[in-house]
């Protein structure tokens, strides 16, 4: 390479890079709104004000990180296997089974907090059997697990609405879903919480998987740097060369990385089914297995990046819900766009602006003179 | 209605439900056999579709709807190559994103525009690809079995149904008897070979994706103009994922990926057909079932149990001049 050229700084590598690719994305987003003939400032204000400018915004906000900070680990820990699971969808939707199992079972002889653990155990086993099939092809047969999941998003859509149309269903209701849960099968709201930091709440779906999903952060980051499974699963990532060279069993990393994936989507379903819904219904899932993906590319596969973008996201879809009112142009599928911008600039497009930015700090007067020596001719 | 008119109908709704899969489905033979690989057909098809409903709605001829939706989606294509080719991105992320930016769009836009809750207004005649009949279509009809087949199942579809399954030969012969065809496998199979003999991967891949853009317009096309008298939100409904499924069933062949479309329309058309009424032997099958069947096949097929669906070598991998 001709131009002046110097190994970014991890903060660059981390913390500007991204948000560089962030600040495009919505910059982008603005056009859509320009194009449609609204203020994009006013939008983000707006948005910015119905998320976090009071208790019941927050709280929602927090609810819907939830969702996202399950579904957006479920694909990082896959990527550090170099994976690619877009089943978070189907995965996350099947695991509402495992929730539903336990709650019908369970929520008229136990209290919610014995009823918790056994559906959180439940949506992890149904989201990671669901996740099992495509991991196996994978690991033994070589099918291309990016396909395999795609097809099991749209069979598990299928096999969801079979099961609540003719089995799951009450003789008596006509609509899709099932029983209501009772309270054994309702989780405590935690909007106490909120309250005690002096927010005013009317009622919010918020409850107490939010300490799960922070748990969960946590636990994907023990694994991932801390285990020696985790390192195995890194390795097979940068290099399935060394991996195998270092007597890794790819197979047995592939499908365990997956089971692993495909449990922490199927935990998402504990979120809505047991803290908001009360019942396992129809499409509860509402594509919170894609933004995962986004959750995953922002947060570069990090757990403490995929918390805060998981916020983000937060964010973006109860301010969105806010925005539709006070703009009735703009639709939550605005959130679509800027979803698809997110993974765009920070996925696909995450080297773009690198060149760039290491041309600038190679002409830095400090930070690039030392660079240049071992990075000049690189 | 006897055994005969029901198959004939039957067979009738599949071909009318492949034609989008099969345009979609060689789109994505173009781009994948040059070694990009293209999750986005849903959303370029879907764009297409969009930019068909609107751009006939507004200026009232089904022609124009059909550009525009061809510009749309080439875009669209050149976006996902300006990602992978370009700038050496994951082509399965950008796809993905292309998929969401597509489908959010072409909802926001048609709200702003029409205000019709995401909807094109409805199109008048004029506006649409109609159906063609096919000559003598009337006078034969009365013929017993070729008269009906004539007139019922091969007459009576829109233009671009007869230019979908032309395309088809077509195809074949572009990639398997042109010098452009042969460059375009090479670069999927070994672009470095490419590279040696002085010729531009990256050009060569960028061509291959506008093609993938110009089919997917004219499968939104289709959708918008023909099946439908504009555009309805979130009308393609996976049926990009299913050509793609499609596309991997025919082991990346341009005749075989025919057949796949006929294969998994007659399952949609069947599905339809059959719903709530038990089979003989079996019984009743589930509607889901048959629904699913076509992502079941496929699941099966790259498990390897029906032959072995072997990609093109090079698919999904940046080409770095360097290495």
């Amino acid at each position: 390479m001709s131009a002046p050229y110097a190994k970014l700084p991890a903060w660059a590598d981390y913390g500007l890079i991204p948000l560089i690719n962030l600040a495009v994305a919505f910059i982008v987003a603005g056009f859509v709104v320009l194009l449609i003939g609204e203020n994009p400032l006013r939008a983000a204000a707006i948005i910015v004000d119905g998320a976090l400018g009071y208790g019941q915004g927050v709280a929602y906000t927090l609810y819907y990180a939830t969702s996202f900070i399950f579904t957006g680990l479920a694909v990082a820990v896959a990527f550090h296997c170099k994976l690619f699971n877009i089943g978070g969808e189907g995965q996350a939707y099947v695991g509402g089974l495992g929730v539903a199992a336990a709650c019908l079972t369970f929520d008229s002889i136990l209290p919610w907090w014995l009823t918790f653990p056994l559906a959180v155990a439940g949506a992890a086993i149904a989201g990671a059997a669901w996740a099992f099939i495509p991991a196996y092809l994978q690991a033994k047969r070589g099918s291309h697990i990016v396909i395999t999941t795609i097809m099991f998003n749209f069979i598990a859509a299928s096999l969801m609405v079979y099961l609540l149309v003719n089995v799951l269903k009450p003789a008596a209701s006509q609509a899709p879903q099932t029983r209501n849960f009772l309270e054994g099968g309702q989780l405590p709201k935690i909007n106490w919480m909120l309250e005690a930091l002096g927010f005013s709440i009317r009622s919010a779906p918020l409850n107490v998987s939010f300490f799960l999903a922070l748990l969960a952060a946590f636990l994907v980051w023990v694994l991932i740097w801390r285990t020696r499974l985790g390192y195995e699963i890194r390795m097979r990532g940068h290099s399935p060369k060394a991996a195998h060279y270092a007597g890794v069993n790819e197979a047995r990393i592939i499908i365990i990385t997956m089971l692993v994936s495909g449990a922490l989507a199927g935990m998402m379903a504990v979120n809505p089914i047991m803290g908001d819904l009360g019942r396992l219904q129809i499409d509860f899932v509402t594509e919170a297995g894609f933004v995962g993906i986004a959750v995953a590319l922002m947060g570069r596969s990090h757990p403490a990046g995929v918390v805060p973008a998981a916020v983000l996201f937060g964010i973006l879809y109860q301010g969105g819900a806010e925005l539709s009112f006070e703009m009735p142009g703009i639709s939550r599928d605005m959130l679509v766009i800027i979803q698809g911008l997110v993974i765009l600039f920070a996925g696909a497009l995450e080297h773009m602006f690198r060149p760039s930015l290491q041309a600038v700090f190679a002409r830095l007067p400090r930070a690039g003179g030392g660079a240049l020596k071992h990075g000049g001719d690189a | 209605m006897d055994l005969f008119t029901t198959l004939v109908f039957l067979l009738d709704s599949a071909v009318r439900v492949s034609i989008p899969l099969l345009l979609a489905a060689l789109a994505g033979l173009y781009s994948e056999r040059s070694g990009v690989f293209d999750i986005g057909l849903e959303g370029k098809m879907l764009a297409g579709a969009f930019a068909a409903g609107a751009a006939a709605a507004v200026y009232g001829s089904a022609w124009v709807g059909l550009g525009a939706a061809v510009l749309v989606s080439t875009f669209f294509a050149l976006v996902h190559g300006f990602a992978s080719i370009t700038h050496r991105g994951n082509q399965i992320v950008s796809g993905v994103a292309i998929n969401f930016i597509a489908a959010g769009s072409a909802v926001i836009l048609g709200q702003a525009w029409f205000s019709q809750g995401g909807r094109t207004p409805l199109l008048s005649a004029d506006a649409r690809f109609r159906a063609v009949q096919l000559p003598f279509a009337d006078a034969v009809s009365d013929l017993p079995l070729i008269g009906r087949i004539y007139s019922d199942l091969l007459s009576g579809h829109s233009l671009i149904a007869y230019a979908a399954f032309l395309l088809v030969p077509f195809t074949w012969w572009v990639l398997f008897r042109t010098r452009f065809g042969l460059r375009l496998r090479a670069v999927g199979e070994n672009p470095a070979a490419v590279d040696t003999a002085g010729i531009s991967v990256a050009w060569l891949r960028y061509r291959a994706v506008m093609c993938t853009g110009i089919l997917t317009g004219l499968a939104g096309t289709y959708l918008a103009l023909s099946q439908n008298a504009g555009f309805v939100k979130d009308m393609t409904a996976g049926r990009g994922f299913i050509a793609l499924a499609a596309l991997i069933f025919a082991k990346w062949r341009p005749v075989p990926v025919m057949f796949a479309c006929l294969l998994f329309g007659l399952l949609d058309a069947f599905a339809i057909r059959i719903q709530g009424t038990p089979l003989p032997i079996i019984g009743q099958v589930p509607v889901q079932f048959i629904q699913a069947l076509p992502y079941i096949l496929t699941v099966i097929l790259l498990a390897g149990f029906i032959g072995k669906a072997i990609p093109p070598r090079a698919g999904g991998v940046p080409y770095v001049k360097e290495r």
